[in-house]
């Protein structure tokens, strides 16, 4: 295989990804900033034997990507802030029925229309709890078009293993800014697919709870006619009223990342080891706060980062951790504090959060992060 | 015939009050799909949500019961996904024009090979007998305690004026014709519709002063005018009466063979 190194912006290395993790199936809405990704799948998916539709909405888009994925079909769907809302009913369904399925989100300034061309960190709490119901989640946030790919590769394969959702948190700076990359061949990525039903038909129970919590799913079309159902329903995939049997059934799904948390949670440590302040950040905002963090450095300040790669579920455990061994802890985020609230929750009030925040359509300059360390010191 | 190798069994009774058409639609679609010979482990049934969306739970095909109004987008990404699976969408008045409307206009207009089974109880009955988009304007819902104070949907019009191969209405009275016409859009490649008219006794009867479950059923008998005849008819001798029979069977190349066909062209 030849060379793969590429000048390429994050939303098509998003695509390429995709492809790489054969994914042959994409549904969307146009939405800026996240459009280049339809754009692109448009034209490379027939090029692989996958299928792309443009649907008449977000919601649209969302139930189409849901459809693919029981007949089999990795699938993705990208849009940005407005498009993330419409999409939640949907999302809900895709936790409830255990269907995988890669929502890209390029995060956009909201609320409402907001401000469609300009970056933002405005959706990570809907990355959480955006629909309706308990239930467990996993989002991704990428720093760099490099991570953009292989988040997509990571996104899938958690979203193949875990029977579920995931969504991959891009912000307008990451899926505009052009960097060079150096993809790697396809062959030698590490893909997960779906555990496959191994009994016969009759004896298959789509919704089974056994030690890995992760039911193994059939596609239709291949011989296990089974029941899918947004209603609450029991280990046959029917609905059910039984208050014990919707207890296990929610609680099942509520837990089911439990087993697994240090094989998602993935988290960066940057010169913490003699570190004073803590910088807790992702996504474009750890650009900004890695210069910060090079200049108070060169100026004497010992500042250590810890870059959030997962966001959901909660890297609590490292956070903590990171907690006891500085004096303070900043978190610059382009948005009014969502992840900051969770950084208190998780250090438990040991040292004080201090936000740096920007919601007025521009990035961080590397000055204000520096500021703040200044005033820490 | 025996119905019940395509009825899962353990499922019934079913939800359907008496005097309710949608079993009467079953009926006709098990008949149909057993005069075709389909295999069970390639059909698929998408449902939204409604009455008539909790027909995929009783029948033994791969099933899938969807949220509100979305049951034709999954079922785009199904088939989009399996072109080889018979994908029927089984939905409502309220389903399909209401929250779903935007859908269906869509997938009619790339005309996709979905089959779609809409039945029309002038009605939310589900939720207990709210006005619906295709409830006659004057009569009474709950939401509509002075009368309905819109038009209705004409379902099959929008249909074919939104550009679908396929499509025909038709009443549960009339069992064989119904019949016929879902075997004719098995047959079809394409987007396919059949308005079923399918009579609600407890939430729109009931407050309409129908009288017995069945006077509804039988209603159907003389409201009916076949197609053919409803063209020489004034649009006032057409009040009340429901046009039946195929009111659009045309040749349009489906939408995922003709994306096939094209994209392979042009890689």
């Amino acid at each position: 295989m030849g060379s793969r190194t590429y000048m390429m912006q994050g939303n098509l290395a998003v695509a390429e990804a995709a492809i790489d993790a054969n994914c042959r199936f994409f549904a969307g809405y146009p939405i800026t900033p996240s459009s280049e990704v339809a754009e692109h799948l448009s034209k490379r998916l027939p090029q692989v034997g996958g299928r792309f539709i443009q649907m008449e909405d977000e919601i649209a888009a969302m139930g189409a990507v849901i459809g693919a994925s029981l007949g089999g079909v990795k699938s993705l769907t990208a849009t940005s802030g407005p498009g993330y809302s419409l999409k939640q009913e949907n999302i809900g369904y895709a936790y409830l029925t255990e269907v995988p399925v890669v929502i890209v989100n390029v995060m956009r300034g909201g609320p409402s229309t907001g401000l469609p061309t300009l970056p933002s960190q405005s959706d990570v709490m809907q990355a959480m709890w955006g629909t309706h119901g308990d239930h467990t989640a996993i989002a991704l946030s990428p720093a760099s078009v490099g991570e953009s790919y292989d988040m997509t590769i990571r996104a899938f394969n958690l979203s193949e293993k875990f029977r579920m959702p995931v969504t991959l948190l891009l912000d307008e700076i990451i899926g505009h800014v052009y960097e060079k990359v150096s993809l790697p061949d396809p062959k030698d990525l590490h893909i997960v697919n779906r555990k496959k039903p191994t009994c016969p038909p009759d004896k298959y129970l789509p919704y089974a709870e056994d030690e890995s919590l992760i039911p193994p799913m059939a596609s239709f079309g291949d011989g296990y006619r089974y029941h899918v159902t947004g209603l609450v329903h029991d280990e046959t995939g029917f609905p059910t009223n039984n208050p014990e049997t919707i207890d296990k059934m929610l609680r099942r799904l509520h837990r089911k990342l439990d087993p697994y948390m240090s094989e998602i949670i993935e988290v960066e440590e940057r010169e913490t080891e003699n570190a004073e302040i803590g910088i807790v950040t992702y996504g474009s905002s750890a650009r900004a706060s890695s210069s910060a963090m090079r200049a108070a450095r060169e100026a004497g300040i010992k500042v250590g980062m810890l870059r959030l790669k997962t966001i959901w579920p909660f890297p609590t455990e490292a956070i903590f951790k990171f907690g006891q061994r500085v004096k303070s802890i900043i978190v610059p985020e382009l948005n009014l504090g969502q992840i900051a609230h969770e950084v208190e929750q998780a250090i438990k009030g040991t040292v004080k959060v201090h936000k740096v925040n920007r919601i007025n359509g521009e990035p961080f300059h590397p000055d204000e992060i520096l500021n703040k360390i200044k005033e820490c010191k | 015939m025996d119905y019940f190798p395509y009825l899962r069994k353990e499922k019934l009774p079913h939800i359907w009050c008496s005097g309710c058409g949608d079993g009467i639609a079953l009926k006709c679609i098990i008949r149909a799909i057993h005069n075709k010979g389909l295999d069970k482990n390639k059909i698929a049934m998408v449902s939204g949500i409604g009455c008539s969306s909790r027909t995929p739970g009783y029948v033994d095909f791969n099933t899938l019961h969807t949220t509100h109004g979305r049951a034709i987008p999954f079922a785009t990404g199904l088939k989009m996904a399996r072109p080889e699976l018979t994908v029927f969408v089984v939905t409502g008045d309220g389903d399909a024009t209401a929250i779903g409307g935007n859908h269906l206009i869509h997938a009619a207009r790339r005309n996709i090979d979905l089959k779609v089974l809409l039945y029309n109880n002038h009605i939310y009955g589900m939720t207990g007998g709210q006005v619906s988009p295709c409830t006659p304007m004057g009569d009474y819902a709950t939401t509509a305690p002075y009368g309905c104070l819109e038009n209705s949907f004409d379902i099959a019009g929008l249909t074919v004026a939104a550009g679908a191969s396929f499509v025909a209405r038709s009443t549960v009275y009339h069992v064989k014709a119904l019949e016929k016409l879902i075997e004719k859009a098995i047959d079809k490649e394409g987007f396919s519709l059949i308005e079923i008219m399918s009579p609600c006794p407890t939430s729109y009867g009931k407050i309409n002063k129908k009288g017995a479950n069945k006077n509804l059923v039988l209603a159907q008998k003389t409201q009916s005018v076949p197609v053919n005849k409803a063209k020489d008819m004034s649009p006032e001798d057409l009040k009340g009466k429901i046009v039946t029979g195929i009111l659009a069977d045309r040749d349009i190349p489906e939408y995922i063979k003709n994306y096939d066909m094209l994209t392979s062209q042009k890689k």
